[in-house]
């Protein structure tokens, strides 16, 4: 009965069916976190006494457009919710690229504030190129962002200062600083700055042709690079290897060669880079004009979600990022039907609990495996 | 009818891939010591996780003292007086050692304060009765790592543990260690105690257990009388086939001198020279091994060759290249290899697969490393497949087990796998079978002597006497930072080594500078 685990590859490992694999695998756990997550929230709805049919019309219209109480059908609620999803899933893979690489980067939202702060500069004081002037507010705000948080790494790297404790305090420094900076722009008030030129926007007239005059922008293109960014460079390429080596055990990577104060630095640079991509997307694609933050904007932090729904690998991180973004921009529909916005809220903090019910899944998936392996599935001597 | 302690019968465990207890039956009489010998990854530990309730077992039943029990968590374990010494000490390093004992059942005063005194001189007493000589009130951090294993026992024995299981106790300590571990341990069967001991080392099983229950691949082979039975009969017994104890080895032969040590000075992490002035040289085709009581300079030795620590003043010459201010990236590639003292620490990612373990010192050369920084994984498991079956490393899912879950002998073959695989003109082996099973130990040594005869330079580092003897060419004894001398292993005799190792200087002809031995 015994599985016999000499070098040979093949006989030693039990055979473990399709389902098993998928019950033992992350991406299941967050689909089955998820749909408890919506249970809930219908339980919630019949208990205040209204149509949970109402929330699921809502979310329907979000992301098909099409109203089945009135049969209208508009594109422009396609748009508005990829739109919302953008800087969500950006700071979901910022969160994410941290966290598989052993870090935990609760500083998006500092580094979303850095890269929103200079692109809103670049497009007020940049090259009126129409391309050129957008690209390089890009440009800045990714630079900005890595850097950002690049200097966390390097303070963890150099000095063993905490990634948490020093990512927290710089959003707070982001914070400030970008009240203080756009503030001493001529003509600012205490909440807006001029409005930028046409140049520097990320208007994109298909797009828009296409969602009936949605938000949706060219920063679209910019998260599917992010995405693909994403997936090559943690499981395809060295540096990804290096990074992951150097975030497991800093030790051995050193021991093996691997300059690991370069690699941390690294890692939170990348990290930030995404983060303050999604300060450019929202600067840029969903307002005409410079901000005075009157608050912190919380894509940041809701990236840490998003990541964690997405189990940090890139597609599940795009997946999760459109499931906020879907909860978020279903809102307004679900309060025209007479729903609680506040269901959505419920919702996504429930499915962010649910997942750390991951070992109970664990447990199954094991427990299934061995009945397995009780019934003979190893190979008989 | 026996009295047992402990009955675990047709106990089965089973993990993804590989099933590390297959109806295994352990019989443990009250007050003996028993041994359980078996191969690396023959589910020794699992056993006793188990036991320990640690893991749930998936068939079987257990008795303790007769009674049937279900032990669901350390707690339960340890209300039914069983403790365990971790091969990974659990200490909290900047606390007493009363402090640590007490740890989680604090004695308090009616006031509510702990009472510290009384607990103080509560593990005195205990290390009084068992002849640990422990002092309650020493910080952790100050103490050996023998002590440490003491202040572990201690703790089990507040606890009113009167069943004691040893995970390879062993593997951590000098040989002076051993030597009092075994004689504490007769203590505590003396005391009364019931002791299940893991090791690999059959002379321990021979000096202290009575009976010794045998494991093959997760089964159960046999129990046996300990008195009744050879060493070649029961490492044959766990292997299935006899094993050779002596290394087979034609004579050396030296060639030119690889790595060359000059006049080095490395500092301590505390800050005091813990290499003095050391020099030494080892040549192509040789292996040198560099005999000493821990702590003699031996780990900032290593860490300076291969660039963990840095070089206080001296050389070090590869080949004649001065490799002093190299980077540790530079090393590797100059051709040194390194397998570290420390396995968990410097030598595996352990959330790494095992390919990609075994590849992490030629993930950025081909076949792995392709064009634009991209890295070929279908290479890394290939590579991964021949390893494993190379040094038949078990795992349960091959190339794609994680490190973590595979058993600590196993561990050490991989990264031993890995830095031989490279071939390095410079290879530097601290402790390379530690934790091995003997037929483990015969390959690697084997392993060790094929890199030697082709041309290969060898420093070895080891607290076994017998292994550098049986291993070397040269051995060169190490005493508080200095070589205190350096002899022909063939003509070395082992009391002599001890005295150098002791700091008594002899066998050399140019105080202690090594040149000389190496053919010219
Ligand atoms: N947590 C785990 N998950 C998966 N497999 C495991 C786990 N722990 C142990 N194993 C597997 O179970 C088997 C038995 O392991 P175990 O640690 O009990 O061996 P051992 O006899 O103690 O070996 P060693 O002498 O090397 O310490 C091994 O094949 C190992 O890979
Ligand atoms: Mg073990």
């Amino acid at each position: 009965m015994a599985s016999d685990t000499t070098g040979k590859p093949q006989p030693a490992t039990l055979r473990v069916g399709a389902l098993d694999a998928f019950i033992a695998s992350d991406g299941a756990i967050s689909l089955l976190v998820v749909l408890l997550g919506f249970l809930c929230g219908t339980v919630l709805i019949l208990a205040v006494g209204r149509n949970p049919a109402n929330m699921y019309a809502a979310l329907l219209q979000t992301l098909t457009g099409f109203d089945i109480t009135r049969g209208t059908w508009n594109a422009r609620y396609i748009g508005e919710w990829l739109t919302a999803s953008m800087p969500l899933i950006l700071c979901g893979l910022s969160m994410g690229f941290a966290a598989r690489t052993g870090l935990f980067n609760i500083g998006a939202e500092g580094q979303y504030v850095m890269g929103l702060t200079a692109a809103q500069f670049v497009a007020l004081y940049g090259p009126r190129i129409s391309g050129l002037h957008w690209a390089l507010a890009l440009l800045a705000g990714l630079v900005a962002g890595a850097l950002w948080g690049a200097l966390v790494g390097w303070l963890k790297a150099r000095y063993s200062v905490s990634e948490v404790v020093a990512t927290i305090m710089l959003n707070y420094v982001a914070y400030f600083l970008s009240r203080f900076l756009t503030q001493l722009i001529p003509a600012a008030n205490t909440y807006r700055t001029p409005a930028y030129p046409e140049t520097a926007l990320l208007k994109n007239a298909l797009f828009e042709r296409l969602t009936n005059g949605s938000r949706l922008n060219t920063g679209l293109f910019v998260v599917a690079l992010c995405v693909l960014f994403y997936w090559f460079v943690i499981e395809r390429t060295k540096l990804g290897y290096e990074l992951r080596a150097t975030g497991f055990n800093k030790e051995a990577a050193r021991c093996s060669g691997i300059k690991v104060t370069r690699s941390i630095t690294a890692s939170m640079a990348i990290s930030g880079g995404f983060a303050g991509l999604a300060g450019v997307i929202v600067a840029l694609g969903s307002f005409g004009y410079g901000r005075v933050l009157g608050g912190l904007d919380n894509y940041g932090f809701n990236g840490i979600a998003v990541a964690l729904v997405g189990n940090s690998t890139a597609g599940g991180t795009l997946l999760s990022g459109l499931l906020f973004g879907m909860l978020a921009s279903a809102q307004p529909l679900m309060q025209s039907r007479q729903i609680p916005k506040e269901v959505t809220w419920i919702i996504s903090g429930l499915v962010v609990v649910f997942i750390s019910l991951r070992a109970g899944f664990r447990m199954i998936a094991e427990w299934r495996q061995k009945r397995i392996a009780e019934k003979g599935g190893t190979r008989d001597e | 009818m026996d009295e047992y302690a402990i009955e675990m019968l047709e106990v089965t465990k089973v993990f993804p891939g590989v099933v590390a207890n297959d109806k295994v039956t352990l019989r443990v009489r009250e007050n003996e010591i028993h041994a359980i010998l078996g191969e690396n990854g023959a589910g020794k530990s699992t056993l006793m996780s188990i036991l320990f309730g640690l893991y749930d077992p998936d068939g079987g039943s257990i008795r303790v003292k007769g009674k049937d029990v279900r032990i669901r968590d350390p707690n339960e374990a340890t209300a039914l007086g069983i403790g365990m010494v971790h091969q990974h000490f659990k200490l909290v390093h900047n606390y007493t050692v009363t402090e640590n004992i007490i740890l989680g059942l604090e004695p308090k005063r009616r006031d509510g304060t702990i009472d510290l005194s009384g607990a103080e001189r509560r593990v005195a007493e205990l290390s009084e009765r068992y002849g640990l000589s422990v002092d309650p009130r020493a910080k952790i951090e100050s103490i050996t790592v023998g002590m440490q294993q003491r202040v572990e026992i201690l703790k089990i024995l507040y606890r009113n543990a009167d069943i004691l299981i040893f995970d390879e106790p062993t593997a951590v300590l000098t040989p002076q260690e051993i030597d009092e571990l075994m004689s504490i341990l007769k203590r505590l069967k003396a005391e009364g105690k019931t002791i299940i001991l893991i090791t690999h080392k059959l002379r321990e099983i021979k000096e202290a257990a009575e009976r010794c229950t045998v494991l093959r691949r997760g089964r159960y082979i046999g129990t046996v009388d300990v008195a009744g039975t050879s060493e070649e009969e029961m490492a044959a017994m766990m292997v299935g086939r006899a094993v050779k104890f002596r290394v087979d080895k034609a004579p050396a032969k030296p060639g030119d001198v690889v790595l060359c040590i000059e006049d080095l000075t490395v500092m301590s992490a505390k800050g005091h020279p813990a290499v003095k002035g050391l020099s030494l040289d080892v040549r192509a085709g040789e292996i040198v091994g560099l005999a000493g009581v821990d702590g003699n300079g031996q780990s900032e030795l290593i860490q300076a060759i291969t660039g963990l620590a840095k070089v206080h003043t001296g050389r070090i010459l590869l080949e004649g290249r001065d490799i002093t201010r190299l980077s540790i990236k530079e090393r590797v590639e100059a051709g040194i290899g390194h397998v570290p003292e420390d396995r968990h620490k410097h030598g595996l990612v352990l959330d790494f697969r095992l390919d990609e373990n075994f590849a992490l010192k030629c993930y950025d050369k081909a076949p792995i490393l392709r064009k634009f920084g991209v890295l070929d994984f279908g290479a890394m498991a290939d590579k991964g497949e021949t390893l494993i079956g190379e040094y038949d490393i078990r795992a349960g899912r091959g190339p794609a087990t994680k490190a973590r879950n595979m058993s600590g002998g196993n561990q050490q073959k991989a990264i031993i796998a890995r830095e031989i695989d490279l071939s390095p003109r410079l290879l530097v082996v601290a402790q390379p079978t530690r934790g091995l099973d003997v037929g483990a130990i015969e390959y690697i040594h084997k392993r060790i002597v094929a890199e030697r005869d082709k041309g290969r330079a060898v420093l070895l580092i080891s607290f076994e006497l017998d292994e550098i003897m049986g291993l070397c060419d040269r051995i060169a004894a190490i005493s508080k930072g200095e070589i205190v001398g350096v002899v022909d292993a063939a003509a070395a005799e082992e009391r002599a080594i001890g005295a150098m190792m002791a700091g008594v200087r002899g066998g050399v002809r140019d105080g202690g500078r090594g040149r000389e031995q190496g053919a010219s």
